[in-house]
């Protein structure tokens, strides 16, 4: 995904560059010319410098996905071809793994961007003590990871002495198991929490960018307020609530605290974060993980491709 | 994907960062060298123990001036991946490692370690009959001694004396896994959020099936056969996952996934748990008056068994000198001091003796004062470390040293998933034969590595 967000402006942005720089180019004369191409030459040592830093871990999970390397036989290493691959396919965890990762990851990325929407539309209005407010909202997402799956974990789903289950008793429904019964539910109530500060500050952004004279011009035309909010602020928000989908499904998918503090992989909750984790670190089959992270690579990057051209496209409608 | 690349940036800078470290150490280390000295590297796992025994330095080298010990403190895992790159590559770093029970016997195979038989025996004043036989046992391979001993720990149940004299219910010395289950039925009260029993559940090799292995080599099961075939959907296999999960279910902790050895720690110092099955080190903390509502209430008997004498697993952390170490010589005069019964001693006296390191030389418990601070579960922690059988703990013969675990590398992963499977059987979205099953292939793929050799 981070990828996606490096390439896709640079890819939009060189064509059109490129385009203006031919005829530029074209049109330069004796010094100028000279002066490009010897500023080109000054640049040159940074580019390659910036290529190397960047993609060498990269090129380096690549070089490891065709070992044969297991830690505890670091005397057996050696080239496997496209053994690991061939392991990634046949060992049946990948799918199950890239679908709890779509669950995971697509539910609380929905539910945060509702409750962020609803909570950045409260926000959005004038009332005593609103920055105190924000402060507060903005608190779950300045919390650690770490700290935040442990909050979860004890104070909130304990069984016997967690607030959830003495809430749901006072309702008079029995205490609910939820790392047993409900583990995804629990990593997607721990995400939710933490990113819907995330998705209501940059859909907060976008409220407060939405011109005045327009939300006027709709009360005058006789306009409901959910209409207003619904052919007006809504369009105006979309832009926003991409970039917050994107910036979210990048923080997201990295997801790991959580669920190796309070689920272990079990039960569907084995997103692919982990599953590499535990390839690398308790199977301790580097080359496997390696294979693994380089499938994931090319699934994203063609998931992302189609994702990112229909949001594109959406945007140039919109411009139209 | 920034998954991908930030773990694999990790890895590479969390091996470049080590080298750096290692070499750096190395390197301080010679350039203080006087001459005459001799500067041994001990890569060490960063438990209290260890600490513990870096504070004592200076006694050491008040008997042995020429010796200086350079002690590189890592976390677990990164402990476990550090050494076996530097004893498998013959890097010969650190001349000492502290080498976990589980990886004794594989770098004793492969001879990483230097084979310290005849150096223990040559000392009588060492005396390695000393040491309870099973942990002696546990890290020799085919009858040599590949470590020695820092200190280990078995498993046993506790359980709250007020509870079971209340309920009218005498346990025996040697209880059953029956009598345990139908106790733990008799003493779960959910009125007040009390559990009969509480057993590991959280998925890991070290977590669920530490004690869930010993149930099922009581019931006659086991991981493999003699010939590395694996055993994990035989009928003994399952009827001790089933009795484990029943038990869990009618008397167990609720939410029981979440709970490994600090969850099942602190529901019972809390009073919240009758019964719990777990490590003998545990005691000192359930006995703990700051920490725990039930110090003083707790009685200690032998872990429960099914089809064999005893069922409790042995763990230990050891001191290995690695095979390519240049300075064996100054290594074992330090792991011959440590792991001595004077040792013992020193930490009792000069540290307090709770922090006595445990359950690895008989002469140990015959100290009164530690006797005296270790209270009810000491001197059974010394009769259970000297009964367990590393070397056939189930009921049939096994091809590999070990109680709770396998000593193949691949077992940690194996353990884990089958762990995992077995946590969907818990919350009902797997039949447990059908997990058994994926458990099995999981398992022979790791046996048939082994069979190749």
């Amino acid at each position: 995904m981070a990828s996606t967000v490096e390439e896709t402006p640079t890819i939009q942005a060189p064509k059109s560059a490129a385009k203006t720089k031919k005829t530029t180019l074209a049109d330069l004369k004796g010094q100028d010319l000279a002066q490009r191409k010897f500023a080109r030459k000054l640049i040159a040592p940074a580019l390659v410098v910036a290529i190397l830093i960047t993609q060498i871990p990269f090129l380096a999970t690549i070089y490891y996905s065709f070992q044969n390397w297991n830690l505890a036989r670091p005397q057996e290493r050696s080239f496997a071809g496209f053994h690991n691959y061939i392991a990634v396919i046949t060992n049946g965890a990948f799918l199950p793994s890239v679908w709890a990762t779509v669950v995971i990851v697509g539910g609380s990325m929905i539910l945060s961007l509702i409750l962020g929407l609803l909570l950045a539309v409260l926000l959005n209005r004038e009332f005593k003590g609103r920055a105190l407010a924000r402060t507060l909202l903005i608190t779950p997402f300045l919390v650690m990871p770490a700290a935040a799956a442990l909050i979860w974990k004890y104070s909130l789903l304990e069984v016997n002495t967690g607030m959830v289950n003495w809430a749901l008793g006072l309702v008079g429904i029995g205490p609910v198991a939820w790392n047993t019964d409900h583990p995804a539910l629990t990593i997607v109530f721990t995400l939710t929490w933490q990113y819907t500060p995330f998705m209501m500050l940059i859909l907060l952004a976008g409220l407060q960018s939405q011109s005045g004279d327009v939300l006027e011009a709709a009360d005058v035309d006789g306009a409901s307020a959910f209409q207003t909010f619904r052919f007006m602020t809504l369009p105006h928000l979309r832009t926003y609530a991409e970039l917050a989908i994107l910036l979210g499904t990048v923080f997201m998918i990295q997801v790991f605290d959580p669920i190796n503090i309070m689920t272990k992989g079990a039960g569907n909750t084995k997103t692919i974060a982990y599953l590499l984790y535990e390839r690398a670190f308790i199977g301790q089959q580097v080359g496997e993980a390696a294979a693994y992270g380089v499938v994931t690579v090319i699934l994203t990057i063609v998931f992302a491709t189609i994702a990112l051209r229909t949001m594109f496209k959406i945007f140039t409608e919109e411009a139209r | 994907m920034t998954a991908t690349k930030q773990r694999c940036l990790g890895f590479a800078a969390a091996g470049a960062s080590f080298a750096l470290v290692l070499s750096g150490c190395a390197g301080f280390g010679n350039l203080g060298n006087q001459p005459g000295v001799t500067t041994v590297t001990l890569a060490s796992v960063n438990n209290p123990q260890m600490q513990d025994m870096a504070q004592l330095l200076p006694e050491f080298n008040k008997l042995h001036p020429d010796i200086k010990i350079n002690m590189i403190f890592m976390e677990e895992n990164d402990l476990r991946n550090a050494t076996t790159k530097d004893v498998a590559t013959q890097g010969g770093q650190y001349d000492i490692m502290t080498v976990g029970a589980y990886e004794v016997p594989i770098w004793g195979q492969n001879h990483w370690l230097m084979d310290l038989t005849d150096k223990a025996a040559e000392d009588p004043g060492y005396d390695v009959g000393d040491f309870f036989k099973p942990v002696r046992d546990g890290v020799s391979y085919q009858g040599r001694l590949y470590a020695v001993p820092f200190y280990g720990e078995s498993s046993f149940l506790m359980y709250r004396k007020d509870l079971f004299q209340q309920a009218g219910i005498t346990i025996p010395q040697r209880p059953t896994w029956d009598q345990i289950a139908e106790y733990a039925a008799k003493l779960k009260d959910p009125s007040q959020d009390r559990a009969g029993i509480c057993l590991r559940a959280k998925p890991g090799w070290g977590e669920m099936f530490a004690p869930l292995t010993t149930v099922v080599n009581t019931f006659g099961g086991q991981w493999y056969n003699m010939d590395w075939q694996a055993q994990v959907n035989s009928p003994a296999f399952t009827d001790a996952a089933k009795f484990y999960i029943n038990t869990l279910g009618a008397s167990g902790e609720g939410d029981s996934v979440s709970f490994g050895f600090t969850e099942c720690l602190n529901l019972f110092s809390q009073g919240r748990a009758a019964m719990w099955y777990d490590a003998t080190s545990a005691a000192g903390s359930v006995e703990d008056p700051t920490n725990s509502k039930v110090a003083g209430k707790v009685g200690y008997v032998r872990a429960p068994v099914k089809m064999t004498q005893n069922s409790g697993w042995l763990w230990s952390w050891n001191l290995g000198i690695n095979a390519e170490s240049k300075k064996k010589e100054a290594a074992w005069e330090f792991v011959k001091w440590a792991t001595s019964k004077d040792y013992a001693k020193l930490v009792g006296s000069n540290l307090g003796w709770s922090r006595t390191p445990p359950g690895t030389r008989k002469s140990t418990y015959q100290i009164p004062q530690y006797v005296q601070a270790g209270g009810e579960f000491a001197p059974l922690t010394a009769k259970i470390m000297n009964e367990v059988d590393p070397t056939k703990p189930g009921v049939e013969p096994q091809p590999w040293v070990g109680i709770q675990y396998v000593t193949i590398p691949e077992f940690q992963d194996v353990g884990n998933q089958t762990s995992q499977l077995l946590a969907d059987v818990i919350a009902g979205r797997r039949p447990l034969n059908l997990a058994l099953d994926q458990g099995q292939k999981i398992a022979q793929r790791a046996g048939d590595n082994q069979k190749k050799g």
